[in-house]
Parts: structure tokens; C-alpha cells; sequence
């Protein structure tokens, strides 16, 4: 019997629609649901991070009034902070949060096409998050080894966590792994075999192809991080020494004998590079798509887009060791990865390049998401630019290991994508909950967010190129640093607790507008997509009715000479479209 | 409107921040210019693509904001424009990229003539090893490690012998030298850092890395860690001292070669006894102690810090800050002891001693002591008996009152501020942990438990 696709076969599905409480929103196989566990998860584990970094800053900014961290305890905020930013907020709210609620409406699928392991996979999820938070109760607490977990010293004593901290943190990252690849095996499937009639790929809103593809470098790179972990976990309780060699620990000579330490740097940052683009793509797809609904006009340059997405897809798994430039591997690596590291911005400053061409000779609307769009796109060029000196294998030598790099991963992984994921947030949660969110409370988020944020991380860079080292408990008295360091530094503590305490608005809006915010109607922004054209708002179980939606044009038909509106839906057929004039000849697409 | 201008003031705030920050390289001290000029050709290609690509943002925000009646342009794509778009990015990339290559090639090549200096890097101290007069550095293996052969030199290698060994976070340098350092750990990764040196490399435990320069100036420089290693990572630091030829020449000869330390005779306990007499005085005929001459117990302590400490104070390291009376009184008795086999003689003899108890005269809340002993632990060990790896003394069966003063001492410099005492200097820095008097009391009133 030949294939037949999903979508055409639409009239075999029996939606089981979910009866009671337990089974609509706990047990829930509802992609939507899923998604909004998995944000709400994230976020309130990200708030746990961002206590432990004002933990930080209180002993950075004032080493000599606050000293309620120990460096035990410092270096275990550190870690966790870092971990938990990178893996369980950003990679979770990302893929298992907007993927989870984009794809299926975006392609127009009734769900993931399996529900249950999608169910699965949160569940799991909030199973690694529960194990890495009960680290902070256990003797001996959580790891301080570092978000990278280097070993030797990650599993040797002199690093608080040795006890039990560092066995929690691994077996936590292997459930996480677990669950990203049932979710994740869930969201390529579902962009593969589940859009509905008319949605070619080259039709796809970009969110769902910068979704797709992170997922798909999640999947080829979390098992480096896998077996990483596994090893690492030997290496720590049964003594094998995969990364040990043989080493004096505490006056006493170690039992291992053999292993290579940099073997686990290769590993990790084989992961651990692809992993900076798992992030970052989903956020590309986002500011594309929000751009374009925002600026009234389409993407620019969608094909160049979709490529750009793939070729730095490809090449963020050959730029690795671009993290271990003074590891002391092999210097001569330095110039193969230094030169493919500045291949890889090529495609991502022509991603920076469209995302402003299409605000050029647009109908620019200043909502709140095109705020952040703006928002992100300056932090997102100062944040790429640092990228271009630490790339460069030679510029990166004096300023490895210092705030020069705290400052620029921080402005391109932390604030870049957190800009982003507000955007995202402000433009649908009126599609999520039926309210928009206030105006006002927006406006005032994101100028406190964007000034509060770059005061923290500029000055990072300056003290980082006058030799500030990261990772130092306090600095003490040092001759090459300028008397006015430690005043910076508590400039930039106090600008995060600024920026901490802003963040209660945002909060503060998701819950009071959930019941109190203005009703939005199905489609608030005039928005293309899919998501945007759902008989209900929000979406209900099955999310399209009777019937599943057909596509007949791209998703950026924005502004059409002679249309009478200024979007074009793609569910909108060539005949359907109200003109005002004869200039009218179609949209993008609707002839291929 | 509104938003173009906070973009604005963004980007003519981070230049001003850029020419006008008072956080700029420091002076630098390695013929490492070409990496100066690498990262100052990046800062002036990237500033232009700084300026230009948000110049046009706010440029494009003003003026194609929302206006009633006018709409957007439709044109999906423009391939000239992106084609031209992706030839200048790619030019721009090259016109860094090219030279920075070119820089790092000079990096990883060592020239012919140079010096080598290995840099021994562990839990949380450096140590260097100068290959002698034959220019090649004896095997080294962890397996020989010990306190006797913290360095794990090998015994049966000849080329060993004649090696210098530095055992102390200060190494001197010849100015105007080529120097290759080999990079070995003892346990953890470490990163060896000086800020005006530009380059840095990592030390792996398991293997030899490297980094070579030129010393182009005089003067002393801090050494940094700068790969996390563990509690004590931020307390990692020591001393580049580069010397013209003639007073480096005479700092290294006060070093001992390996083979002079293997022929160090075993010290002589008469002479040492003869020699304690001065010290009996105040210290106790048993080096019991005596609270009210402020001298502590010396019996039991171990007799690698006893020497050092006894040699800290004959060179005016140790006793020579203001404010410290007590170690001022010290100063002119150690001074008694002439040599440095003196030193060893009288520390053989104070081993031999027998070790009494030390009555509690500190009242704290000892389990808050023992939470703040948690940092202490890492380096003095669970029991209080010290570690010899870590460089840190024995605690357990020391004056509660000693303990106490020493420990304010180092929380108001009055100890551990002399540059040349670096394993005062970690305590100092460590001592941040404390944050009051009472703090101090509850601590000591631990140690007393163990």
C-alpha cells in the first residue's frame, strides 16, 4: 500500500478528548498543555538561577559587606546558575516550550504526531529538574565544578559537591537527555509527516525551521553529552579513569592512572558548541517571524534565511574546540577552528542583515514584540561581534578567562535569546490565553530590561580586557587592575538587582492579564500563520475543527500590492483574497 | 521616535564607555604586540560594523515607522543585494582573520634560541624548576611525588640533577629573553596567566603544555589562575619578577639544585637543641608555649612550615607590617639562626619534642564553627592535621588564643600583605570568609573540638 500523507488522512484520527482535570491539564497529551508545563517549569527554575547569580553578585560587587556565600558555595552557585540557564531554561523553554506549541499549529497538525511520548518527555523533564534541585538539600550540596563539569577537579575533593552533588548533576543531565529526545524525535517527525495540505517546506513560518533544525542538533549532539556524562559518572563512583590521569590529590597519590582530560573537553564542547546554536536558532526563527508580522512586510530573503538556518546548522558541528583555544590541546587546531568559526558568522551576520532589511521600507508597528525584536537585534550584533574577537584564536588568547568572555556569552546566549523569549511571549499570548497583555506594563519591561541589562554586561567586556579573571571568588589587592574595578563591580551587581526586581512586572502582567488583560480575538497582530487563523482562541483540543486547514501561499504574504488588507493568511486561497485594485497579481508562492 | 533615541543613546554610550573607560590592556611586558595590534585591527573593523549596522537600525526605525496611509514594500527577496551583502562580509571576516593567523603561527612556534622554565602547577600554589647547566629538565612522574619530592623528580635520571628547583610562588626571569615554559600540573587543570604577557595556557594534568615569549621590561607581575581548580581557585596567584641578567643570575643561585637537596644531611638534633635555647625562653623548654609571653606551642607543628615560617621571618616577610608587635619580636630571634642547615637544625629538633595538649581558652558556637571550617577543610583537611600538597599547617593542637591573633592578623593585613608572602596572601584572601570577631571565636572553638 502506498504512503498516504497525515493530513490526508484527517477522517481515520479520533481525537479522544480529554474528559477531566486530571487528563486536560496534568497528564495532558495535548501539545499545547505539554508546552505551557514545560514553560512554566523552566521559568520557575530560571528564577532559582537568577537568585544564585544575585548570590554571585552580592560577593562580586561587595566582597567586604555581604559575605554570606562561602567560595564553596559561590562556586556552587556558579555552576548551577549556569547549568540550569543553559540546559533546563533556555533548551527546555525553547524547543520544549515554544516547539511544543509552535509546531503543530504552525504546520497545521492536530498534535505531535505521538501525544503520549510527548507527555512523556515533559514528565521526564520535570523529573531531571526535580533530581538537579535536590543537590541544594543533600550533605555537601550541589557541584561546584563549573557548569562545564571538567574533570579532574569536578570529581576530586577540593570542589564542594564531590559527595553526591556531582552524581545528582550527571544523572540529572542523562534524564534531561532522555527526555529532549522523546521530545525531540516528536518535533522532526511532526515537521516532517504532519503539515497539512499546501505547507511545502519551503512554505514553513521560519520559527518552525529554526525549531526543526536546533532539534535536529540536539539530537546528533546531546549523545556526545550522554556518554560524556555516563564516563564521567564511572570515572567519579566505580574509579575508572577515562578522564583521570594518574595525579596527586590532597597529599595523596589518586588510583587513576591513564585517562586524558582533554578527551572530556572534546567531548563536552562537541555538544557543548552545537548546544549555543540550539538556543540561538529557535530564537533566529522567532525574531524572523515577529519582525516581519510587526513591520507589516515580509521576510527578507526567506530562501537565504532557510539556508542560512541549515549551513550554520552544519557548521556549529565543526567549531567546537573554539572553547578550548588555551586548553592546551594541540595549538595547531587553532587554525583550522578559528578559521571555521569566522565561517560561521558569515550566515549569521546575513541573518542580522535581513532581519533589518525587512525593517527597511516597512510599516513599522512599535508594539511591545517589535520592541524586543529591536531590542535583540542590537544586543544580538554587539554579542556577535564580541564572538568575532574570541574566535580569532589570537585575540581570544588574553582575553580567554576573563569577564570578557563572561560579558559576551551573557549578551549573546543570555540576554539575546531572553529578549527573544519576552518578545515571543508578549506577541502570542493572546493566541495561549484569549488576553493580551498590558501595553504599558510591556513598554516599561523592556526599557528597564534592555538598559539594565547592557549595564551589567558592557563594562564586563572593558574589565575583561584589562585582565579580570572570571571564575575568582574575590580579587584581593592586585597591582594591574585600576582602583576603580571594584566600584564597577558593584555598579554592575546593583544594575542586576535592578534588573532582577523589573522582572517582577513581567511576571506580575502574565498573571494579572490572564484574567484581567484586554480580549484579543483570534488575531490580534494580523498575523499570516496558521496559529493566527484557529477557529477557537485559545486553540482547543485538535486545534482545528471539523476541518484541517489547507496552505496556499508562504507565511510572510505581508503588504501585497492591491490586496485590500495588509496580510494575506495562508490559509487564504487565490480567488478569496480581497483586492482594491488591479495591481493585484498574487503573493510570494502562490504560483510555485 | 522614542525608540530609535534608546537605541541611540545605547550605542553613543558604549562608545564614549569604549574611548573613555579607565579598563584598558595593561602595560605590556612580552614582546606580544603583534597580539596587541591583532586585537586592536578587531576592535576597529568590528567598531565600523558596529556603527554602521545599528546606525541603519535606528535609521530604518525613524523612518519607515508606521505612518497612516503609506505601506509596507513588498519584495521578498533582492539576490544582487544579498550576494553583495555576503562578498563584504566575507572580505571583512578575511581582513581579521588573515592577520590573526598569521599572529598565531609567531604563538606556536618557539624560536631556536631560548630558555626553558617549567611552571608546576597544583592545588593552589605554583612552583618552577630551571633545567641547571645542562639546559634539560629531568623525568618527572606523580608516583614520586612526596613532601620530601614535591616537584616527583625521579631519582635515576642524571639529567635531574643539576635541575633548580623553585619551590615558592616566585620565579625571576632574565629581561629581554626568549623563554619557553613547559606547563605541568600535579592534579587539576590550571591556567597560567600573567595579564601583561598576553599569552596564557592551560596546565593538564597527564601532559606538558607550553607558551613562549619575550620579557621586553623589567618589574614584578602577578600570576593568575585562570582555569577554575577547585575552592582555592581565586587564591591561586604568585610573582614574575623579570630581573636584568646580574640580579636574576644572583636570585637563582639562591636555590638548590635537586642533587643538593638529596645531599642535605640529616638535621643535626644537638646543634638544634643547642640553638632551641634562645627559643626555650619564650616558646617552653618542650615548645609547649606560653600564653602570656605570646609565644604558641611549636611541638607537633610540621617542620616544613616551621621552616618556612622561621625563614619568613629572618627575611623580613613575616613580622615586618605594622601593627604586628608580636611578630616584630620574633623577627630578631630567628635571625639568630645563621644558615639556613640552623633552620633545619633547630626544626629536627622541635619534631622531636613531645607533643602536649593545648588548653581551650576560646569559647565560641561551635557548630557554626564548623559550618565556616567547611572553606578551611579543603586545605588543612577534615582532621585539622594539614596537608603538605596544599601547603597548609596543622591546626589541631595549636593555642586557641594563636590561632585567633593569626587569623585576625590575615583578616587586617597585618599578615599575608608582604608581596612576597603568597601563601599569606591565600590566607588573607581566604580570610574574607569571616565576617566578624565572633566569627573568628566560633571558628577557633572548632578547631578546638577536633
Amino acid at each position: 500500500m502506498s504512503y498516504v500523507a497525515i493530513a490526508d488522512r484527517d477522517h481515520e484520527q479520533h481525537m479522544h478528548d480529554p474528559q477531566t482535570f486530571i487528563t486536560k491539564y496534568i497528564w495532558s497529551q495535548d501539545h499545547k498543555v505539554i508546552a505551557i508545563q514545560y514553560s512554566l517549569t523552566a521559568i520557575a527554575v530560571g528564577l532559582v538561577a537568577l537568585v544564585l547569580s544575585l548570590g554571585m553578585r552580592l560577593q562580586l560587587g561587595f566582597p567586604d559587606t555581604f559575605s554570606f556565600l562561602t567560595p564553596d558555595q559561590y562556586y556552587q552557585a556558579i555552576t548551577m546558575h549556569g547549568m540550569i540557564m543553559v540546559i533546563y531554561l533556555l533548551t527546555a523553554l525553547l524547543l520544549g516550550g515554544f516547539g511544543n506549541y509552535l509546531i503543530p499549529l504552525m504546520c497545521g497538525a492536530r498534535d505531535m504526531v505521538f501525544p503520549y511520548m510527548n507527555m512523556l518527555s515533559y514528565w521526564v523533564y520535570l523529573l531531571s529538574v526535580l533530581v538537579l534541585c535536590s543537590s541544594f538539600f543533600i550533605s555537601g550540596g550541589p557541584t561546584g565544578g563549573g557548569w562545564t563539569l571538567y574533570p579532574p577537579q569536578v570529581i576530586l575533593p577540593g570542589t564542594p559537591g564531590v559527595d553526591g552533588g556531582i552524581v545528582l548533576m550527571l544523572l540529572s543531565l542523562v534524564l534531561f537527555i532522555i527526555a529532549f529526545t522523546m521530545g525531540g524525535l516528536n518535533y522532526v517527525t511532526t515537521v516532517l509527516q504532519a503539515r497539512c495540505r499546501g505547507m511545502t517546506m519551503m512554505r514553513m513560518p521560519l520559527s518552525v525551521w529554526g525549531i526543526f533544525v536546533a532539534t535536529i542538533l540536539g539530537l546528533l549532539a546531546f549523545p556526545a553529552l550522554l556518554v560524556t556524562g555516563i564516563m564521567l559518572l564511572l570515572d567519579s563512583t566505580l574509579g575508572t579513569s577515562f578522564f583521570m590521569p594518574a595525579l596527586l590529590s590532597m597529599g595523596e597519590i589518586s588510583e587513576h592512572e591513564g585517562g586524558s582530560p582533554i578527551l572530556f573537553q572534546h567531548l563536552f564542547w562537541f555538544f557543548g558548541h552545537p548546544e549555543v546554536y540550539i538556543v540561538a536558532l529557535p530564537a533566529f526563527g522567532v525574531i524572523s517571524d515577529l519582525v516581519s508580522v510587526h513591520a507589516r512586510k515580509n521576510i527578507f530573503g526567506y530562501r537565504m534565511m532557510v539556508w542560512a538556518i541549515l549551513s550554520i546548522g552544519v557548521i556549529s558541528f565543526i567549531v567546537w574546540a573554539h572553547h578550548m583555544y588555551v586548553s592546551g590541546m594541540n595549538p595547531y587546531f587553532g587554525f583550522f577552528f578559528a578559521t571555521t568559526t569566522l565561517i560561521i558568522a558569515i550566515p549569521t551576520a546575513l541573518k542580522v542583515y535581513n532581519w533589518v532589511l525587512t525593517l527597511w521600507r516597512g510599516d513599522i508597528r512599535l508594539t511591545v514584540p517589535m520592541l524586543f525584536v529591536i531590542g535583540f537585534i542590537f544586543t544580538f550584533i554587539n554579542g556577535g561581534i564580541t564572538g568575532l574577537f574570541l574566535g580569532n584564536v589570537v585575540v581570544d588568547m588574553p582575553l580567554s578567562d576573563t569577564y570578557f568572555v563572561v560579558g559576551h556569552f551573557h549578551m549573546v546566549m543570555g540576554v539575546s535569546p531572553i529578549l527573544v523569549i519576552f518578545g515571543a511571549i508578549y506577541h502570542w499570548y493572546p493566541k495561549i490565553t484569549g488576553r493580551m497583555l498590558n501595553d504599558r506594563l510591556g513598554r516599561i519591561h523592556f526599557w528597564l530590561t534592555l538598559f539594565g541589562t547592557y549595564a551589567i554586561y558592557l563594562p564586563m567586556h572593558y574589565l575583561g580586557i584589562q585582565g579580570l579573571p572570571r571564575r575568582y571568588y574575590a580579587m584581593g589587592d592586585t597591582s594591574f587592575l585600576d582602583q576603580s574595578t571594584q566600584a564597577m563591580n558593584a555598579g554592575i551587581s546593583i544594575a542586576a538587582f535592578f534588573v532582577a526586581a523589573v522582572q517582577m512586572i513581567f511576571l506580575f502582567n502574565m498573571y494579572w492579564s490572564r484574567t484581567r488583560g484586554k480580549p484579543s480575538g483570534g488575531n490580534p497582530w494580523g498575523a499570516t500563520t496558521l496559529e493566527w487563523q484557529t477557529p477557537q482562541t485559545p486553540p482547543v483540543h485538535g486545534n482545528w475543527g471539523e476541518k484541517l486547514p489547507v496552505v496556499y501561499r508562504w507565511a510572510y504574504d505581508y503588504s501585497v500590492p492591491g490586496a485590500a488588507d495588509d496580510f494575506i493568511p495562508q490559509t487564504m486561497a487565490p480567488d478569496d483574497v480581497p483586492t482594491t485594485d488591479d495591481s493585484y497579481h498574487g503573493g510570494e508562492g502562490e504560483h510555485s | 521616535m522614542a525608540t530609535a533615541i534608546g537605541i541611540l543613546i545605547l550605542v553613543i554610550v558604549t562608545l564614549l564607555f569604549h574611548f573613555l573607560s579607565p579598563w584598558q590592556f595593561t602595560e605590556i611586558a612580552a614582546d606580544w604586540g603583534s597580539i596587541d595590534f591583532a586585537v586592536d585591527l578587531t576592535f576597529l573593523v568590528m567598531g565600523i560594523v558596529y556603527v554602521l549596522l545599528n546606525g541603519f537600525l535606528i535609521w530604518v526605525v525613524i523612518k519607515y515607522r508606521h505612518r497612516k496611509g503609506v505601506k509596507a514594500h513588498y519584495e521578498p527577496e533582492s539576490e544582487k543585494l544579498e550576494w553583495w551583502l555576503t562578498i563584504i562580509t566575507t572580505v571583512g571576516v578575511v581582513a581579521i582573520l588573515a592577520p590573526g593567523l598569521w599572529v598565531w603561527a609567531r604563538v606556536v612556534e618557539v624560536p631556536v634560541d631560548h630558555e626553558v622554565v617549567e611552571v608546576v602547577g597544583a592545588q593552589w600554589h605554583w612552583s618552577f624548576r630551571f633545567p641547571g647547566e645542562d639546559g634539560v629538565l629531568g623525568q618527572t612522574a606523580v608516583r614520586e611525588m612526596s613532601v620530601d619530592n614535591p616537584f616527583g623528580m625521579k631519582a635515576d635520571d642524571p639529567a635531574g640533577r643539576d635541575d633548580i628547583l623553585v619551590h615558592n610562588g616566585e620565579v625571576h626571569l632574565r629581561n629581554d629573553t626568549n623563554y619557553k615554559f613547559l606547563l605541568r600540573s600535579k592534579e587539576v587543570l590550571h591556567n597560567f596567566t600573567v595579564p601583561q604577557f598576553r599569552v596564557k595556557m592551560d596546565l593538564v594534568p597527564g601532559m606538558v603544555s607550553y607558551q613562549w615569549l619575550k620579557t621586553t621590561r623589567t618589574g614584578r607581575f602577578e600570576i593568575l589562575c585562570e582555569e577554575y581548580c577547585g575552592m582555592g581557585h581565586f587564591a591561586m596567584r604568585g610573582s614574575v619578577v623579570v630581573d636584568e641578567n646580574a640580579a636574576f643570575e644572583e636570585w637563582l643561585s639562591g636555590y638548590p639544585t635537586y642533587a643538593d637537596i638529596l645531599a642535605e644531611p640529616e638535621p643535626d638534633l644537638a646543634a638544634g637543641q643547642a640553638q632551641y635555647a634562645v627559643c626555650s625562653a619564650c616558646h617552653g623548654a618542650n615548645g609547649e608555649g606560653n600564653a602570656a609571653l605570646n609565644a604558641p606551642n611549636l611541638a607537633g607543628q610540621q617542620d616544613w612550615y616551621l621552616e618556612r615560617q622561621i625563614n619568613n621571618f629572618k627575611h623580613g616577610i613575616r613580622g615586618s607590617a605594622s601593627g604586628d608587635t608580636f611578630g616584630a619580636q620574633m623577627a630578631p630571634m630567628a635571625a639568630t639562626l645563621i644558615d639556613e642547615a640552623a633552620v633545619r637544625n633547630v626544626v629536627g629538633y622541635i619534631a622531636s619534642l613531645p607533643v602536649s595538649g593545648s588548653p581551650a581558652t576560646v569559647s565560641g558556637d561551635v557548630e557554626r564553627g564548623e559550618e565556616i571550617y567547611g572553606t578551611c577543610k579543603s586545605c588543612h583537611g577534615a582532621d585539622g592535621n594539614g596537608i603538605w600538597s596544599q601547603n597548609a599547617p596543622r591546626l589541631k593542637g595549636v593555642n586557641d588564643w594563636y590561632l585567633e591573633r593569626q587569623i585576625q592578623n590575615y583578616r587586617q593585613d597585618v599578615r599575608g600583605s608582604h608581596p612576597q608572602d603568597l601563601y599569606g596572601k591565600q590566607m588573607s584572601l581566604v580570610s574574607g570568609v569571616l565576617r566578624d570577631d565572633q566569627s573568628v571565636k566560633d571558628l577557633v572553638a572548632y578547631i578546638n573540638t577536633l
